[in-house]
């Protein structure tokens, strides 16, 4: 009971902050004048968000530990499209892939801290797997910068103001390497993306990404269940609602 | 200069299975082991957050760090080697227990065929039936002789089974019973007594039931809880050495664990090892461990590492195929395999267990006629219910996106709907597979890495596609609306996880000529070295390793005992 009472007292605030924002001035139609207010407003800008924000707590972890906001806008993009929200349920966006990806990079894996990183470096066969010097934090800042500038060059805007279809086009050629760069692998970029964002639907809710358990839900999957001894035999299906990590605690 | 401590008994190097084993066994008998190991020390208690696949699964938290080790690798000798830069094909154990904490518990004896593959299989086909420069032979050990190492090693893990139809004799049965069967593991059951097969229960390392070993080491029974291979067991049910050999061998009182302690030479003089030097990880001190006797056990690739780097024994020279050191890297074929997409059901797949699984031997070893085929040896066929986690579960028919939203919607359909049948497909020696020192990367201490020298041959390319065919056909029978088999198997790639099985480069026989040790891992060249582990499989069967593993790990244990008492090369 404590902690709801808390989550609404939360949520107020946030929203009086929001709406003080929007009076005032310093937003001019949901979008933040100037860089530094920019992060104090939320980014989400459709009318329906203070709806959905009065019955949310304030997630904390929602900053950025690698990323730029526009670094973060196109990933979110991106992954939205790798993974878009449909009939089935919410996408990429929704479950906070972005967020994942960001502080995933900004640790041990971004600095491929335990990949065999050192010289020389050749190039190989495939069967030979990553040869980069790249680390995988560089391989993000420098691929979404080529992502952005092959959107400029194909549709003259920046990869967030494409239409989905475009969208989808600019990600599939990365995919198909399609692409003319020589700083990273387009292809080998957009593999990074895909993993990443699969990661961030699938991983335990701990890391960012799948919110509130909504990825495993998607798919029926129960998360961190202690014991299935008795579903094993069972010829029916087992709708089990998930837990995670958190609840083991 | 290095710290020399005080002389023991034995040293060990590496405590996974291999080493946890001859750690209990040699201290039982009143030696004076000293184990030391790389890695941590690992407990139960370690697993209390263990279902994350991410943290476990996808970002390898059990494994060795390979920024500090890895191999090279090159799919031919006119390649140039490079650094296995991030994990794919294999992944190498790391810490008390190593690979054994985090294994699967799938636990098979290879067939009586394969002990004796070279003259059983000149005596049905004749000679012309072996490539000439696939370099398979005996073992130098028959399955009779190596039967009691099998039961003592399936007794101390508790292995759950039934008997395999089509296996070499038991002398005695599984001491606990089979896992429970799930509606998929019937179905396989079902289709494959259709078409005149002879399925089994995979023998299962993870209990079906509470177990009391001869050790008296009492474990609890398996809750399926799907977070198995790459995870260490929370409920200290699945057999791992660090809750079955290594307390038996830390309660004699005579076993000095030391974690931490990185093996870079074994030390030797006029022909005889004379201990072992280390690195103490957490001081970067050097230290000396004179020991009467050296066990190896740091798998495959460190046994053989170690040995060159210690100029130790007679390095292979694929050129001439003369020398041993290396020889023989042989490792598995199992993408011969296929899925079935079922519109109309709807499976628990996302429960399960390491070792839960249906299986068939009808088309392994030397079970069928080869005289139509254009391979030797074969593999097994199952079924197994590991639990499909999400994050690297995502079956998708073959011919859809891989991204976007038809990927959404395949996979989230699918996920539930989709059986697989596997292929564990045995691999056979050429003489130009094999391990040696590379020449330009280095580990973390400046010793240079091994050196894997394999590909893919017609001979794996034609078992594959095989299988592929028999996991097809079984799946047709289950009912399957659609089946996404394999067609070619392609080259070897060593960024896609296929299994951690990787065998051979100090393998065992009757002949020190083409040999490194005798059948009980002893060391032609030094009598008081053995060398454990799959390291000493002269060639791969179509079975997961680790029964065969702890069963020459037994007899080597006792192969020890004997030279503490009489020294000399053991003979049978
Ligand atoms: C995910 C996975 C699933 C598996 N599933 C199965 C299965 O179902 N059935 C099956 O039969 N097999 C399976 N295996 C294989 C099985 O785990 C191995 O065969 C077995 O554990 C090997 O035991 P070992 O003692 O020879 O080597 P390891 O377990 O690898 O132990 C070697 C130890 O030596 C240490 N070491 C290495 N070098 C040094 C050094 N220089 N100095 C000090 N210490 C060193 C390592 O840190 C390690 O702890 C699986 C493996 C993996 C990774
Ligand atoms: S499946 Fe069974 S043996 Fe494996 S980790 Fe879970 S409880 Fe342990």
């Amino acid at each position: 009971m404590a902690e709801d009472n808390n989550k609404e007292k939360i949520d107020q605030e946030s929203l009086s902050r929001r709406k003080f924002l929007r009076n005032s001035g310093f937003a001019v139609g949901g979008l933040a004048v100037g860089g530094v207010l920019g992060s104090v407003i939320p980014w989400g800008t459709d009318e329906k968000e203070p709806q959905q924000a009065a019955n949310e707590t304030k997630n904390y972890n929602h900053a950025l530990m690698n990323f730029n906001q526009v670094e973060f806008q196109t990933v979110e993009a991106a992954t939205e499209r790798i993974f878009p929200e449909d009939e089935n349920g919410p996408g990429a966006q929704a479950l906070g892939v972005a967020f994942y990806i960001d502080h995933q990079l900004a640790g041990s894996y971004g600095f491929n801290a335990r990949d065999y990183m050192n010289p020389p470096f050749f190039h190989g066969e495939k069967t030979q797997g990553y040869q980069g010097r790249l680390k995988r934090r560089e391989i993000f800042k420098i691929g979404i910068r080529e992502m952005q500038n092959y959107s400029h060059s194909k549709y003259k805007k920046g990869f967030t103001d494409l239409t989905a279809d475009e969208q989808d086009t600019v990600l599939a050629d990365f995919a198909d390497d399609k692409v003319n760069i020589t700083t990273v692998s387009a292809s080998g970029f957009f593999n990074l993306l895909r993993s990443m964002t699969l990661e961030g639907v699938y991983s335990d809710p701990l890391y960012g990404g799948n919110k509130d358990m909504q990825g495993w839900k998607l798919r029926d999957y129960p998360g961190d269940q202690m014991n299935y001894t008795q579903v094993i035999e069972s010829e029916e299906f087992q709708q089990i609602e998930p837990r995670s990590l958190r609840d083991h605690m | 200069m290095a710290k020399k401590l005080p002389k023991t008994d034995v040293v060990i190097v590496g405590v996974g299975w291999g080493g946890g084993i001859i750690a209990s066994e040699l201290t039982k008998q009143g030696l004076k082991v000293v184990g030391l190991e790389k890695g941590q020390e690992r407990e139960t208690e370690d697993y209390y957050m263990a279902h994350d696949e991410l943290r476990y699964a996808v970002r390898y938290e059990l494994m060795q760090d390979l920024s500090k080790e890895t191999i090279t690798f090159r799919g031919n000798e006119k390649m140039r080697a490079l650094p296995m830069r991030q994990y794919g094909s294999f992944l190498f154990g790391d810490g008390v227990g190593g690979a054994g904490v985090h294994w699967n518990g799938q636990t098979f004896r290879f067939l009586p065929y394969d002990f004796e593959i070279r003259s059983k299989t000149i005596e049905r086909y004749g000679k012309g039936k072996i490539p000439a420069d696939m370099t398979i032979q005996d073992w130098g050990i028959t399955y009779d002789e190596i039967e009691p190492y099998y039961d003592k090693f399936e007794k101390m893990a508790g292995i759950s089974g039934e008997e395999n139809p089509l296996g070499g004799k038991r002398s005695d049965k599984y001491p606990t019973g089979p896992m429970l069967h799930s509606p998929q593991m019937k179905m396989f059951k079902e289709a494959t007594e259709k078409l005149k097969y002879h399925p089994y229960t995979i023998p299962s390392a993870n209990l079906s039931e509470p177990y009391k070993n001869p050790d008296g080491i009492s474990r609890a029974a398996c809750q399926y809880c799907a977070f198995c291979e790459r995870f260490g067991c929370e409920y200290g049910a699945k057999a791992d050495p660090v809750v079955t050999v290594i307390p038996v061998a830390k309660n004699t009182g005579k076993f000095d664990l030391r974690t931490h302690s990185w093996v870079r030479r074994v030390l030797h003089k006029d022909g005889k090892a004379t201990g072992v030097l280390y690195t103490d990880l957490t001081t970067g001190e050097e230290i000396e461990q004179p020991a009467d006797m050296v066990v190896l056990t740091s798998y495959v690739f460190n046994n053989v590492k170690l040995l060159l780097n210690s100029k130790i024994g007679r390095p292979y020279d694929p050129a001439s195929g003369k020398g041993v050191i290396g020889k023989n890297y042989a490792y598995q074929i199992i993408k011969g395999a296929a899925t079935g997409f079922f519109e109309n059901k709807k499976f628990n797949n996302f429960a399960g267990a390491g070792a839960l699984g249906m299986v068939i031997d009808d088309f392994n070893g030397d079970n069928f006629d080869h005289s139509n085929v254009n391979f030797l040896h074969g593999g097994y066929l199952s079924l197994t219910q590991t639990g499909k986690r999400p994050i690297q579960t995502n079956p998708i028919p073959s011919d859809s996106a891989t991204w976007g939203k038809e990927f959404k919607q395949n996979s989230l359909k699918y996920i539930n709907r989709t059986l697989s049948i596997g292929a564990m497909g045995a691999s056979l020696p050429y003489k130009q597979h094999y391990l040696d020192l590379d020449p330009m990367y280095k580990d973390a201490f400046g010793d240079p890495l091994i050196r894997m020298t394999y590909g893919f041959r017609d001979q794996d390319k034609e078992l594959a596609k095989f299988t592929a065919t028999k996991a097809k056909e079984i799946l047709q029978e289950m009912g399957a609306d659609k089946i996404d088999a394999m067609d070619e198997l392609g080259p070897y790639d060593i960024t896609t996880y296929q299994s951690t099985h990787n065998t051979g480069g100090a393998i065992m026989g009757a002949d020190p000529e083409t040999s490194a040790v005798n059948n009980y891992s002893q060391m032609w060249d030094m009598e008081n070295l053995f060398v454990v582990g799959a390291s000493s499989f002269p060639h791969n069967s179509g079975y997961n390793p680790t029964d065969t593993v702890g069963a020459l790990a037994y007899r080597a244990a006792e192969g020890v005992v004997k030279y503490s008492k009489d020294g000399g090369l053991l003979t049978s």
